[in-house]
């Protein structure tokens, strides 16, 4: 026992010298300096700091003593004895002592539990190896500034804000850092897709790697660690790891001692426990069913711990919390729900060249979340209006433009009036320079649309976020003559951008990948619709064939499933027959398939293939490769793509023949296989104009003449029948050849999403498409080299690769329910 | 792994972000596991109130799918139709704990006999 001078006060104890159990000695000794003998237990060997500023010490640009919170003075002066570098290892709540590790035992009256929370592992092999470290106290920031002056690799585990903080002082320091987060996105609990997007982008611009989706099997290393293994088997090398997963509430002691314990340590509104006389605060609590890993909530709790102590009420309602993230040149702010549901709207602003994107969630006339990266100036103020529940109706349309803008008459402001209001000069698109007084000289020049305004002074033609501005313009100038018509409509609701405008900023700003398109562009929805995200999709394969990443959630059922849904929920499955040419051994392979998988029809289609129906998703992979092994591969009969090349059977049998269609047939086929388009597409080679392949109805039709060979685009046997136009005649298979693939590629390129070719055709009109295809001899020649070259990418059997394992979750049950257990839930 | 009110049926790392994952239910109606953009997961029964379509296999976005079979928008919070057109299909609570989903085991079990 340590002899203390006899003091009558009651004791009070606090295990844990961080924030929390500071600050609370700091709000007793506000409400009444003499009530209480206070000493404080510390675990670390040092005074109180402020744990989350050791980022910016890790980083340069803070020291230990810039954090202090209270120096060796204030315990003193206040008359606290502080005990650090010695943890409390035992509490006894019927002798009221706790003892620290030293042996020490000190008696209470009343104790407080203040230790916060531990870092979470992740149970790996070579988690204890040396090197690995964690990121809680001044002692993780020793080790990982005693390996960055080594220099050489970091690898940080965790891509929260904890991790991202880690690897910006890391970086700093000079180490080659990769983070690596399980999840799709970083910080996914603070930022949406749109946002961490931008995230990325930055950090990976400062020369950090970022692996998503990268789940850690092992840290490898004999005597220290030297890398890590992910599932996958990728290898990283690393000279230092930090694990920041996580954290978990601090509960050993209390559970030990027998308080109630759930997932923290469990406490009513005055931060007292299931006993009377041990109180607890900070992140090692339960307060209503909720934990905090963040410091705003301490202070609450520690004003209700205070007042209930001196016996007055302020019972703790939990807390909102709000998330900033300390890397340096990185405005980044989020707080509240932002998961969107039911009744919940957004209201999104995007500012491309600014690198802003700001979302706000308004359900029921209140703020419910936000986000926002780049210009965090207005957190605050949502946040402000988010915990007060204020009523945001009146200033609903100004909201995201900001505080200043609401509240300086903006918002209830008739928004024409607004921009009457504006001067000449008052520059209205910041991408292009446009000011005022140019969009109104425009539109008095005969722009009389948002199309007009966009091509004649370029204002709201660059990212589009004037677009609103430049249409009440539109407004004021015109009166009711302005009905807000486009000629052009929009992709979709998600954006003010047309097919073309969308495509054409794609190769100029060199967007790689569906959120960069969105941002670029202004979209007004986080993470576009069903709409666009195909679209999307399919424009970037366009444009960038050897670099584009397939987004298998951007596509529609058939394409991700390589196989056509049917209405049952089952598949058909069309293996390819090169010209509708197939062989004995072929067949007996689909009769065997048909057989082993329980098709429930087999059916001749319209374009001359077998498909087998009645095909469940999890017999697919394994269909495929019945097929793949008898030299089958995938008919593309689902898709946006080459769909069949039909064919006669040609001179080679027919007494009409005049040319070899059927293997004309057969090499068009093996060119254009594999190749993605607007739409889905079919070819035709007749070997007479009695034309029994039908090529007069396809999207590319050949019919073979003595002479030669007419070619023939935009036919339709659809809803709307269109007969094809004659495009030109050629003499040679070379000739057809490269004609197709030429044409193709210009359908590829020119057409909207979904545009088959005839109404492409009817749109653009056959002039252009000879110009183009026939009188342009470089020009096709350039095309058909394209097309070529996005085929070496293109031509890859997709049911090999699936059959292969590739994408195997799309074909498996997550689990199954049996009544009395579940299986296969790894 | 059974216990009294939920079922843990895998790993969250098993969804695909803006995708969907089966889970059939024996002698009972299969279910759709759902997660959005920001890591939300939701549950569905796999059939679209219109024509009973595979949810599952449709594009999410937001917190709505859109059935593959006539594009019906579904909401993933309630199960409502969108829109014009108007339907329900029954939700599922789940949740995520420590990274395993969890369901609950009545409503996953509803229309099983016993």
């Amino acid at each position: 026992m340590v002899a203390s001078p006899p003091d009558p006060r009651p004791h009070l104890v606090v295990i844990g010298n961080g924030m929390a159990g500071c600050r609370a000695v700091e709000e007793i000794l506000a409400r009444d300096p003499g009530k209480f003998r206070i000493t404080i237990f510390g675990a670390e060997p040092r005074v109180n700091y402020n744990r989350i500023m050791l980022s910016p010490v890790l980083a340069g640009e803070k020291t230990f003593e810039d954090i202090i919170i209270n120096g060796a003075d204030w315990y003193a002066d206040s008359g606290i004895e502080l005990i650090s570098g010695d943890p409390v290892v035992g509490i006894d709540r019927a002798a009221k002592t706790v003892t620290a590790k030293s042996g020490m035992s000190v008696s209470y009256d009343k104790l407080l539990i203040a230790t916060g929370s531990d870092p979470f592992i992740i149970p790996v092999p070579g988690k204890d190896l040396p090197g690995v470290v964690t990121f809680r106290d001044l002692d993780d920031v020793d080790k990982m500034l005693a390996a960055a002056d080594l220099g050489g690799n970091a690898v940080v585990i965790g891509g929260g804000l904890l991790g991202l903080e880690a690897a910006h002082g890391l970086s700093l320091r000079g180490m080659q850092v990769t983070v690596l987060h399980l999840m799709p996105t970083l910080m996914e609990r603070q930022l949406d897709e749109a946002a961490a997007w931008l995230l990325k982008t930055e950090l990976e611009r400062r020369g950090q790697t970022i692996l998503t989706q990268a789940d850690t099997a092992e840290i490898i290393g004999t005597d220290k660690v030297e890398g890590v293994r992910l599932k996958d088997g990728t290898e990283i090398r690393a000279d230092i790891v930090v694990m920041a997963v996580g954290i978990r509430p601090s509960t050993a002691l209390a559970k030990e001692a027998g308080l109630a314990v759930g997932r923290g340590i469990q406490v009513d509104d005055h931060m007292v426990t299931s006993d009377a006389d041990v109180l607890a605060v900070g992140e090692c609590v339960e307060h209503d069913g909720q934990v905090y890993g963040l410091v705003a909530p301490l202070w609450d709790m520690c004003r209700s711990l205070a007042d209930g102590l001196v016996g007055s009420e302020n019972p703790y309602k939990g807390s909102v919390t709000s998330t900033k993230l300390k890397v340096s040149g990185i405005d980044l702010f989020s707080a509240g729900d932002f998961s969107g549901g039911e009744g919940c709207e957004d209201i999104v602003l995007r500012d491309a060249t600014r690198g802003v994107y700001k979302r706000v969630i308004v359900k029921q006339d209140k703020i419910v979340g936000a986000v926002l990266y780049g210009d965090t100036a207005d957190g605050n103020w949502y946040f402000d209006l988010l915990k007060k529940g204020e009523d945001i109706a009146d200033i609903r349309d100004a909201l995201i433009f900001g505080q200043a803008f609401a509240s300086g008459g903006g918002a209830t402001a008739n928004p024409i009036d607004a921009v009457a209001a504006l001067s000449d000069d008052a520059e209205i698109c910041g991408c292009n320079g446009v000011s005022k007084g140019q969009v109104m000289a425009c539109i008095a020049g005969g722009a009389q649309s948002l199309d007009g305004v966009r091509s004649g002074c370029k204002a709201s033609a660059s990212c589009g976020s004037c677009t609103g501005l430049v249409e009440n313009l539109l407004a004021l100038a015109l009166g009711d003559e302005f009905a807000g018509e486009r000629d052009n409509k929009p992709m979709c609701k998600c954006t003010s951008f047309t097919h073309e405008d969308v495509r054409a900023a794609i190769l100029e700003k060199n967007l790689k990948e569906i959120p960069a398109v969105m941002q670029a562009l202004s979209w007004s929805t986080p993470d576009g619709c069903s709409s666009c995200r195909p679209a999307l999709n399919y424009y970037l394969l366009c444009a960038w064939p050897a670099e584009h990443k397939e987004d298998p959630q951007s596509r529609f059922v058939n394409e991700r499933m390589h196989a056509n849904i049917q209405k049952d929920g089952t598949y058909s499955v069309v293996p390819r027959m090169w010209g509708g040419v197939t062989t004995p051994k072929e067949l007996r392979a689909i009769a065997d398939a048909a057989e082993k998988y329980g098709a429930r029809m087999v059916k001749v289609t319209g374009g001359q293939r077998l498909d087998l129906f009645g095909i469940k998703k999890e017999d697919l992979p394994h269909i495929w490769a019945d097929l793949n092994a008898a030299g089958m591969v995938s008919g593309h009969a689902y898709g946006k793509a080459l769909r069949t090349v039909k064919t006669c059977v040609g001179s080679e049998w027919c007494r009409f023949g005049t040319q070899d269609s059927t293997g004309l047939g057969i090499l068009l086929e093996q060119m254009t296989w594999g190749s993605w388009m607007p739409h889905k597409f079919k070819i035709a080679v007749s070997g007479c104009p009695r034309n029994c392949a039908e090529a007069t109805i396809k999207d590319f039709g050949v019919i073979c003449v003595d002479s030669g060979y007419e070619l023939l685009v935009g036919g339709n046997g659809g809803i709307h029948l269109r007969g094809t136009d004659l495009l030109c005649k050629v003499a040679t298979e070379e000739e057809a050849l490269e004609y197709c693939g030429a044409f193709i590629q210009l359908y590829r390129e020119e057409a909207r999403y979904l545009d088959r070719t005839a109404p492409w055709i009817e749109r653009v009109g056959l002039d252009h498409v000879k110009a183009r295809v026939v009188d342009d001899h470089e020009g096709r020649k350039a095309l058909y080299g394209r097309f070529l070259h996005a085929q070496k990418y293109l031509q890859k059997d997709p049911w090999a690769e699936r059959a292969a394992g590739k994408e195997a979750h799309l074909h498996q049950h997550i689990a199954e329910i049996r009544p009395f257990a579940v299986v296969g839930a790894h | 792994m059974v216990t009294a009110d939920w079922l843990d049926i895998g790993p969250v790392d098993q969804l695909p972000a803006l995708g969907a994952r089966t889970l059939p239910v024996q002698g009972g109606e299969e279910i759709a596991i759902f997660r959005t953009a920001n890591g939300s997961v939701y549950a569905l029964l796999n059939k679209c109130p219109h024509k009973q379509g595979p949810l599952s296999q449709g594009i999410v976005h937001d917190t709505t799918v859109t059935c593959p079979l006539h594009n019906w928008r579904i909401s993933l919070v309630t199960g409502e139709a969108l829109g014009d057109d108007v339907g329900c299909v029954p939700t599922i609570p789940v949740k995520i704990d420590g990274g395993r989903i969890l369901i609950a085991r009545k409503e996953a079990l509803q229309g099983v006999d016993g």
